[in-house]
């Protein structure tokens, strides 16, 4: 069985230097507002590993914003500490603490009266870099997020699509390659097509470029996706903190359970792909359905259902055959015995 | 009907009665307006009023501009500071133009500084509120991910907040301006030219085309002086026109 | 400050000269003033109930305000001749842009959604207008109306140059009634414009629908100035 992290498939984590992601890390984070009883964030303790997404998610008033916004200090933490890489965000000056770090929210909050290229270089020029090099990694960018690196340019927000603005705002979040990125619902306001496109591109693109990300989301089907960590908020408070599969596998408590939903076992399978099972030999005879490796446990199950068979035929790109799996050895990876084997 | 407070010697604008024995019919009529003679006499009579009327009109503008616009930064910072100033601005902007000049030469004399005084009060108003409400309706959004991204308040102001008002405060620009020059003319009666000059002289005479000729040029420069502020306005904010191709 | 002071006294000495001409004064600028509502609002409601016209509805205002009101006066003393006639001529076409421009404003952009619903109840178009459009639109026909009255009051007194009367008598006439006549003119004016402007924006408090009230008590506070269509 591999590693947990199996939505992510291993590349260049590119954290051995350490230079282009940040290991975050909450220290009894709390914030309480003035005049209220309940703290928004309650001693939030968790680490996110370097380059790394966490999605932090929970129903609304669970303090998800909240946390992440003490990070940039656009909310003041009432007690406890933040650290980015060991150092104390406070020790840092505000506005010097923020050019670090990539921040992305739902209004995008694209600057009208410039150009893309200007909007991408906001952070650049501040931070005194030439012209021809912002101008040369804002087409890099550009070109990263999908859009075209010349003629998009020039041109202004008012002249793209919702989607494509957020593309935009994502490309001016990584401008300055910043080792930290926070993301808040950055894809709540697109139509679900689009909005499945854009996590799609993300994580593509986070794999050449792995970062540590912290992506707000009240979606679990999106944390599920995205996540290699996820923490689930309640109240203020930290209920739950770990891999998606994990958390699947074993909710800590009803609420979890709840909040994940009753088809989890089912979730599970969006998790896994053909690649992560171990394949039984190839067929004799050919026949039956076939699927590529990189299929999700649940579209082959799906497969196996509609056809009506136990056994299906794993291929490669051409088309030939490279084993096959049992119908078994799906149910039987999220059924209660298969948990104790693969830890 | 004199206008009080016109030198008492006569200033010789153009002649009060025209050449008589060149004279055309028209002008022996007193004609409305008499096209010829306009334009004979349009670089004498006519421009250097224009010129004056000019220089009154962006002199007023420029100074208002900068008072109002200050105070609409400070306004914008503290809070408090809107109501008082804007009260002030209109008690000032209430004061009818012939009145508020009048009541300026016993203080500061016949000179341009009494019209500037009147003229640069009845911009603060306009270029106040303007300035103020372009700054306030900034994008939200577009302000949060400024500061999120790391710029200084300054910062903010000048390469976000001022940008963006700047439409608005363009269309303050514009109405002051034209207010401005409609107004400049009344400010002759206290003697310090501009095209209302010719039109007092001329209606103290009876002299038609005269009149008519500065009145109708007066109108020209402000629907000039507004067409080249908008096209001002759209280089300076080409984004206003951005759509989706 | 001799001036002033002498100004005040000139006041009070010449108490019914003052009067008079103040009467003068307020009867040119009614009168101005009626005509053109008789001629502006009533075509600016129709053109804003119907959405109609918007381009010259908004830009008349744009023309007018370039008007140099001595130059409108001036061409009309061409046109007209001295008097009362061409005063009131003049003063009307100053009034109506800015009073034309409100009303066409106030009645296009009334709730829509209110209109709509008034209109799947049952009622005509009159009686749209008359019982949902107009009220909700009165507070800012009446802003326009105000101003309009201000801008009537403060330049009548051009109006003396042309024969019209009124208090601009005495500002423009110095050898007749000396520097503090000019100036107790010009302040006795000022009093008049203040007057006026406190007189309508009571009005308009009056008219504004009790719900819409508590946001009109900051905007009565200045004489309202429109901002340009970009």
């Amino acid at each position: 069985m591999n590693n947990s992290d199996s939505a992510h498939t291993s590349g260049p984590s590119a954290t051995s230097d350490g230079a282009a992601a940040a290991v975050l890390a909450f220290h009894e984070t709390t914030k309480v507002y003035p005049g209220r009883r309940t703290p928004a964030v309650s001693d939030l303790t968790l680490e996110v590993p370097a380059g790394k997404i966490c999605v932090v998610i929970g129903p609304s008033g669970s303090g998800k914003t909240t946390a992440m916004q003490m990070v940039n200090r656009l909310i003041t933490m009432t007690s406890g500490d933040v650290t980015i890489d060991g150092r104390s965000i406070g020790d840092l000056d505000e506005t010097e603490l923020r050019r670090g770090i990539g921040y992305v929210f739902q209004q995008i909050g694209l600057f009208p009266h410039m150009t893309t290229e200007d909007n991408i270089g906001t952070v650049p020029r501040l931070l005194g870099w030439k012209k021809e090099r912002i101008r040369a990694r804002a087409k890099e960018l550009l070109d990263l997020v999908g859009l075209d690196p010349d003629d998009d340019l020039r041109r202004y927000p008012a002249e793209f699509s919702g989607g494509q603005r957020q593309r935009i705002g994502v490309a001016r979040a990584m401008a300055a390659d910043q080792p930290l990125m926070l993301m808040d619902e950055p894809f709540g306001a697109v139509d679900p097509l689009a909005r499945d496109r854009l996590q799609d591109d993300f994580l593509r693109l986070h794999k050449e470029v792995p970062k540590t990300v912290v992506f707000v989301t009240h979606d679990i089907d999106e944390a599920i996706k995205m996540g290699h960590r996820i923490a689930i908020l309640r109240d203020g408070e930290l209920v739950q903190y770990d891999t998606p599969d994990n958390i699947l596998a074993e909710p800590a408590n009803d609420f979890v359970a709840d909040f994940v939903g009753a088809d989890r076992g089912l979730k599970r399978l969006n998790v896994w792909r053909l690649s992560d099972l171990e394949l039984d030999s190839p067929p004799d005879e050919p026949g039956g359905p076939t699927a590529t490796a990189n299929t999700s446990l649940r579209d082959a199950l799906s497969l196996m259902l509609v056809e009506g068979k136990e056994r299906l035929v794993v291929v490669d790109e051409e088309g030939r055959p490279t084993g096959t799996v049992a119908l078994e050895a799906i149910t039987r990876l999220i059924g209660p015995d298969e948990r104790a084997a693969a830890r | 009907m004199m206008p009080a407070g016109a030198p008492a010697a006569p200033i010789a604008q153009g002649p009060v009665i025209p050449h008589f024995e060149r004279a055309s019919d028209c002008i022996r009529e007193n004609g409305q307006f008499c096209f010829s003679w306009f334009v004979d006499n349009f670089d004498r009579v006519f421009v250097p009023r224009l010129v004056e009327h000019i220089w009154l009109t962006a002199l007023a503008v420029g100074i208002g501009f900068i008072l109002a616009f200050s105070a609409a930064l400070l306004a914008h910072t503290v809070d408090r500071f809107e109501t008082p100033f804007a009260i002030f601005a209109a008690f000032l902007y209430t004061i009818p133009s012939l009145a508020f000049f009048q009541l300026m030469v016993p203080i500061t004399g016949l000179t341009v500084t009494s019209a500037e005084i009147a003229l640069v009060s009845y911009t603060l108003l306009i270029l106040f509120r303007n300035t103020l409400t372009g700054l306030r309706e900034v994008p939200e959004d577009a302000r949060l991910a400024a500061r999120a991204m790391g710029l200084t308040k300054g910062q903010v102001l000048r390469r976000v907040e001022l940008p963006l008002a700047l439409p608005a405060i363009m269309a303050g620009i514009r109405i002051a301006t034209v207010t401005t020059i409609s107004l400049a003319t009344v400010a002759a009666f206290i003697g310090v030219g501009g095209l209302g000059q010719p039109i007092f002289n001329a209606i103290q005479s009876g002299f038609k085309t005269q009149f008519v000729a500065a009145g109708l040029l007066a109108v020209a420069l402000a629907l000039v002086a507004d067409a080249l502020l908008v096209l001002l306005q759209r280089l300076l904010a080409p984004w206003m026109r951005a759509r989706r191709a | 400050m001799k001036t002033f002071e002498n100004a005040i006294e000139f006041l009070f000495d010449n108490t019914g000269l003052i009067w008079d001409k103040t009467v003068e004064h307020v009867w040119l600028s009614l009168a101005s003033l009626a005509v053109a509502v008789v001629i502006a609002i009533p075509l600016g409601v129709w053109l804003g109930h119907r959405h109609r016209g918007s381009f010259i509805a908004i830009n008349v205002s744009n023309v007018g305000r370039a008007l140099p009101s001595l130059a409108v006066i001036s061409i009309g003393l061409g046109l007209l001749g001295v008097g009362f006639t061409n005063v009131l001529v003049a003063l009307v076409i100053l009034a109506a842009p800015v009073m034309l421009t409100n009303a066409y404003v106030a009645v296009d952009q009334v709730d829509q959604d209110a209109v709509r619903a008034a209109r799947a109840m049952g009622m005509t178009a009159l009686q749209v207008l008359w019982r949902v459009e107009l009220p909700l639109a009165l507070p800012l026909i009446f802003a326009g109306i105000r101003t309009a009255a201000v801008y009537v009051v403060a330049t009548a007194p051009l109006a003396a140059l042309a024969g019209g009367g009124g208090l601009g008598d005495i500002i423009v006439n110095q050898p007749t009634y000396g520097p503090e006549g000019v100036v107790a003119g010009s302040l006795a004016i000022a009093a008049l414009a203040f007057a006026t402007e406190g007189v309508f924006a009571l009005l308009q408090y009056a008219v504004t629908p009790r719900p819409l009230r508590r946001r009109t008590k900051e905007s009565l506070l200045e004489p309202k100035v429109e901002t340009a269509a970009a």
